[in-house]
């Protein structure tokens, strides 16, 4: 099979999802030919394919764009939203939440909403404090939507395939600096089924649980560690919320031990709620406290020391890993 | 004057006194202590409602707001169900998770009420983008009040509607409060249809307690959308004769704001015109009587029907467990 970069995974799963069902269509700013098929080029080709009625480019309305797609499913197509940077969702977080998240509920199962919400975003791009932020505690805290990241290519086009496949709202997070990552494509017709995390990497010690580039980060150290004598496991979430609840638990029966890694501020973020998760559930097999790493709690800065010093490191990390050992 | 035929008139005065008798209705029993849950009176906006819903077709879809019972009623959600679910039980629309504000009923079209201000007119563009991408022939109508012009998502809906110029009909109820502040502590411009111009849009203010007004207004709305001529602003002036919701103080309406809305009162002329159509007394009288038993057998079995399962908390969150 010939490998294939993320945003082109991303490209191949929207295309054959719009090949085999007309309902699906997708709508954001600047997505269509006329603007070069959207920033990152997802969507590229696909209006010359589809035409411009399913490759919808909207004026700068976030709100407009979201309750659009609200709309659209309610009447049972399958919209592709895309709010451009994660960070512009804080302008139509209504017609996600309330809305998007609750519709299937206050309707009595009558009107669910399946609808994909495709955002981007990341740190250590350089584009600062409104432009960098993963915010998905913002949803992960809604009943009634999918949370979903993916870390490398192949789970791009397996998730994003059943992120539309889904009947119910699906916020699907890209991160900036996984676009150009290139794997094996897995090929047509390739899904991850949500709700459904990946083994990354076995190991004995310490299971670290994390989603999108950090996943990335945990192979790294899982590497380092390594020659250290240190057997570490990298749980993928892929699907943040709700998340795959047994796999984390039983990885963290086998280790003992666990750390929560995310790029989003440490407070109050996903790692919280499954540290907590894992010491109501795991506390007869916790060897210590569970760890947890995450972004500093400061607006991403743009000075790219500043930037490089505000993200979860690979030392941070590692030094948490021997604490929990007592290896440090 | 416009011509409205017979029929026509008969069906809008009669869904007028399905959304009058059952805001009556509602009342009694709230004030009765029979029951107790928010509602947000229609008195004095009945017109506008039903001859709104009068100008659709029972396919088209329907986007209301928490003072959404005229459209709901008067698009035809079954009574029992209607009550059902405003009394929070499990024959109710949505099995009682939804409630006053938030009725749902796909089979007649009333897709959303929305207890948030404004945020309808976005939605019913995605439902009317969805009859332009699959050529269904339908409409949306959205509807909402004066309040709901301020908020961002009017702008953003109305421009994109333009823009694609999709089959929807946006129903500005002015009933010149917003919430409880008055038009004229909200708003400069003179009214809200005059907006549509800075999108492209056609925009138009009627008299909404005059049938031959707002009726034909709505119709040419509907039929231009339905002909991909795209949307429609209209602005139907109206007066909400009570408090923004049930039990609410009032008090602070002027005196003559209050005489000029008991004279335009939409039920008395509406029952002029009739007249003058040569429909009897008898001829209305019964057919409010008929509504009415229709109301209290449907709020009979209201009361008595079973409030949902507890378990119904953990259902309809996503498709797993619904």
């Amino acid at each position: 099979m010939a490998q294939i970069t993320m945003t082109q995974a991303l490209n191949l799963a929207i295309d054959e999802a719009m090949a085999e069902d007309p309902g699906v269509f997708c709508l954001g700013e600047d997505v269509s030919a006329k603007q070069g098929g959207g920033v990152f080029k997802v969507t590229s080709g696909l209006t010359e394919k589809y035409g411009e009625h399913r490759i919808r480019a909207t004026p700068i309305s976030e709100t407009a764009i979201i309750g659009a797609a609200v709309g659209a499913a309610l009447a049972g197509q399958r919209p592709i939203a895309e709010i451009m940077l994660m960070n512009f969702v804080g302008v139509c977080m209504d017609q996600i939440v309330n809305h998007a998240a609750k519709l299937r509920f206050m309707s009595g199962g009558q009107t669910p909403c399946p609808m994909v919400i495709r955002t981007t975003t990341g740190v250590g791009v350089g584009f600062g404090g409104q432009h960098s932020d993963m915010l998905e505690a913002w949803f992960a805290h809604v009943a009634g939507i999918h949370v979903v990241t993916p870390s490398n290519p192949a789970d791009a086009r397996g998730l994003m395939r059943a992120s539309i496949d889904a009947n119910d709202p699906v916020i699907f997070i890209e991160n900036i600096l996984c676009y150009g990552l290139k794997a094996e494509d897995p090929g047509p017709g390739y899904r991850v089924p949500l709700g459904k995390a990946a083994i990354a990497r076995e190991g004995t010690d310490i299971s670290i649980i994390t989603y999108g580039r950090t996943v990335l980060d945990a192979l790294a150290v899982a590497d380092d560690l390594a020659k250290e004598g240190i057997s570490v496991e990298v749980v993928d979430l892929r699907t943040i919320a709700p998340y795959d609840e047994a796999t984390v638990l039983a990885s963290v029966r086998k280790t003992g031990r666990a750390l929560t890694l995310h790029e989003a501020v440490r407070p109050f973020g996903t790692g919280a709620e499954i540290a907590a998760n894992i010491q109501e559930k795991c506390w007869d097999v916790l060897k210590g406290p569970v760890r947890r790493v995450g972004g500093t709690f400061s607006a991403v800065p743009f000075a790219s020391h500043l930037e490089q010093a505000w993200i979860p490191n690979k030392g941070q990390i590692i030094e948490q890993i021997k604490a929990s050992m007592d290896k440090l | 004057m416009s011509q409205i035929d017979r029929d026509k008139l008969l069906d809008i005065y009669t869904r007028t006194m399905k959304v009058n008798r059952t805001d009556e209705k509602f009342r009694e029993l709230l004030m009765g202590g029979k029951v107790a849950v928010m509602y947000y009176c229609v008195r004095g906006q009945e017109l506008v409602s039903a001859a709104a819903m009068a100008a659709l077709e029972k396919e088209d879809y329907v986007v209301c707001t928490y003072r959404g019972q005229g459209e709901q009623t008067a698009k035809g959600i079954p009574m029992e169900k209607w009550w059902g679910e405003c009394l929070g039980k499990a024959t109710g629309t949505c099995k009682g998770k939804g409630g006053t504000m938030h009725i749902t009923d796909p089979e007649t079209g009333i897709m959303v009420t929305t207890g948030v201000v404004g945020s309808g007119l976005p939605i019913a563009n995605g439902l009317a983008m969805a009859s332009q991408n699959n050529g269904d022939g339908r409409v949306t109508l959205v509807s909402f009040g004066d309040g709901a012009a301020n908020i961002g998502g009017f702008h953003e809906a109305m421009n994109m509607a333009q823009l694609y110029k999709l089959p929807v009909i946006f129903l500005c109820q002015n009933n010149r409060y917003g919430e409880h502040t008055a038009y004229a502590d909200h708003t400069d411009s003179p009214n809200i249809a005059s907006r549509a111009a800075g999108y492209g849009m056609k925009g138009v203010t009627v008299d909404g307690n005059d049938v031959h007004q707002i009726y034909p207004a709505v119709k040419e709305a509907v039929d231009r959308a339905r002909r991909g001529e795209g949307p429609t602003l209209v602005e139907a002036m109206c007066y909400r004769m009570m408090g923004h919701f049930f039990g609410a103080d009032f008090s602070y309406m002027p005196p003559e704001h209050i005489a000029e809305m008991k004279a335009e009162d939409p039920l008395p002329k509406l029952r002029k015109v009739m007249l003058e159509h040569q429909f009897t007394e008898e001829e209305l009288d019964a057919i409010v009587a008929d509504i009415d038993a229709q109301i209290n057998a449907a709020v009979e079995h209201a009361l008595a029907a079973p409030l949902p399962d507890t378990d119904e908390i953990y259902k309809d969150v996503l498709e797993e467990t619904a």
